[in-house]
């Protein structure tokens, strides 16, 4: 099959799945309210000392991240599981990891959609100043995303063949993303810190969000094929 | 093994077995069936009808036994296998937010095929759902997302045709609309497999009928009524 089909099939995939979000906004909701919930919690967890605040803010904000995210790339094959939808779309012809890359392309889509209104509302609750390197913030922030999203969209695969898959998904996942959430929290912190990141300490911790995100990708993209059948 | 006739197999099964976890569901089936042929599978609840009727369209790998279909093996050619075969499984595999045209034009995306409204109004005009056109599946009776889920397979008529209980949910129309599209696969060369318990429904569209009974295949003869049961 070209690479024009695969696309052409990649692109049915992301339309197909974000239609159906946009239409029901369901799961956009309550991932977004979640995600609020969780920071306001972490504010009441760490005291109202802002110093502090701002100090564990960088960890607060990925964890909220890989929390409500987790919520999303569930419901992503909840849909394809609803119905038998799943064994439909594993006929088609064509190689799967098209189905891997549309969805993981519409889960970058949704996570980008609630960071969008996550890191605002983290700054304000937060007093946090993001405006100190804001290129650079929304560099960790896409690299991070997208190393998460895609091993969360590989898992998400993994688990949605079994009955206890809301349970299984994190008890997967979490362990494997340890690497890119030390190297995200600290990027994302030094970037944060007093005046900016004056010692440039952001530099190695964002290439190992590359490598992640390098390895990763080629990983899943090779297996898919394996883990999605019954 | 049962031969049919000296036509090339389009379903050649030899001592396929399938386990799950310590259950054995198919017991080492011999199943032959040619080009341009139609055949019913009966039996009893849990005889294995479903799990042979997902081995032959690649959906799950004998545990034990060769399976070839359409001249490919099962499941290293499964691929090659896919592009041909067509299935209408107990669920309609439908996306309740997107409308019938919708959902047919995802399908013609998956499969490769270049968009055509044409095509999917002459579908829907077809199965009967031109008025639902664009109304979400989400309303619609199981008789008409059944419609709708053959309506898939009209898009892109199979050279194996694959059938499980096809006739629930259908009135008369539906079950029409059924055998005629059974029957025009068979006559341009293809192959029909109808798991049934409804022979009374099948037997305008079946050449044979084959039993399995707890996992194994009993007979395969022609045409062979199954005792009407209440």
């Amino acid at each position: 099959m070209s690479w024009q089909l695969e696309a052409s099939r990649v692109r049915a995939i992301v339309w197909k799945d974000l239609t159906a979000e946009r239409r029901t906004k369901a799961n956009f909701n309550a991932v977004v309210f979640f995600a609020a919930l969780t920071l306001l919690l972490f504010g009441f967890a760490t005291g109202p000392n802002p110093e502090r605040q701002r100090e564990i803010a960088g960890g607060i904000l990925w964890l909220t991240i890989l929390f409500s995210g987790v919520l999303a790339f569930n419901r992503s094959y909840e849909q394809e599981l609803e119905g038998g939808a799943l064994d439909v779309l594993l006929l088609y012809p064509g190689e799967r990891r098209s189905i891997f890359l549309g969805k993981l392309v519409a889960n970058l889509g949704f996570i980008a959609l609630v960071e969008l209104i996550l890191v605002p509302t983290a700054a304000l609750l937060y007093q946090l100043p993001f405006g100190n390197a804001p290129l650079a913030l929304i560099s960790v922030l896409a690299l991070g995303s997208f190393g998460f999203v895609t091993l969360g969209t590989f898992y998400a695969a993994m688990a949605s063949r079994v009955r206890a898959r809301e349970v299984l998904l994190p008890l997967l996942l979490f362990p494997m993303l340890v690497p890119l959430l030390v190297g995200a929290v600290e990027a994302t912190s030094a970037l944060l810190g007093p005046g900016g990141d004056v010692m440039g300490n952001s530099g190695s911790w964002i290439r190992l969000l590359i490598v992640f995100d390098l390895i990763f990708l080629v990983a899943t993209v090779l297996v898919f094929d394996y883990v999605i059948e019954d | 093994m049962i031969l049919v006739n000296a036509r090339e197999a389009t379903v050649d099964l030899s001592g396929v077995a399938r386990r799950f976890g310590r259950r054995w569901v198919l017991r080492g089936v011999d199943l032959s069936v040619g080009a341009g042929e139609s055949v019913a599978l009966m039996g009893n609840n849990g005889s294995g009808k479903t799990t042979l009727l997902r081995v032959i369209a690649t959906l799950l790998r004998p545990t034990r036994g060769s399976a070839r279909v359409l001249g490919f093996d099962v499941p290293a050619d499964a691929a090659r296998v896919r592009a041909q075969v067509g299935l209408l499984g107990h669920q309609a595999g439908l996306y309740e937010d997107l409308t019938a045209a919708e959902n047919l034009r995802f399908s013609q995306q998956m499969a490769g095929l270049q968009h055509d409204a044409s095509a999917i109004d002459r579908v829907l005009a077809q199965i009967g759902l031109s008025p639902e056109r664009d109304h979400r599946v989400r309303g619609f009776s199981a008789g008409m997302r059944r419609r709708l889920a053959l309506g898939r397979l009209l898009l892109r008529p199979p050279r194996l045709l694959l059938l499980d209980e096809p006739y629930a949910a259908f009135d008369a129309d539906g079950v029409a609309l059924v055998n005629r599209f059974a029957r025009q696969v068979t006559s341009a060369g293809g192959t029909t497999v109808i798991v049934t318990h409804d022979y009374a429904r099948a037997q305008g569209a079946v050449d044979r009928v084959v039993r399995l009974e707890e996992g194994r295949v009993l007979d395969g003869l022609p045409r062979e009524p199954e005792p009407l049961t209440v």
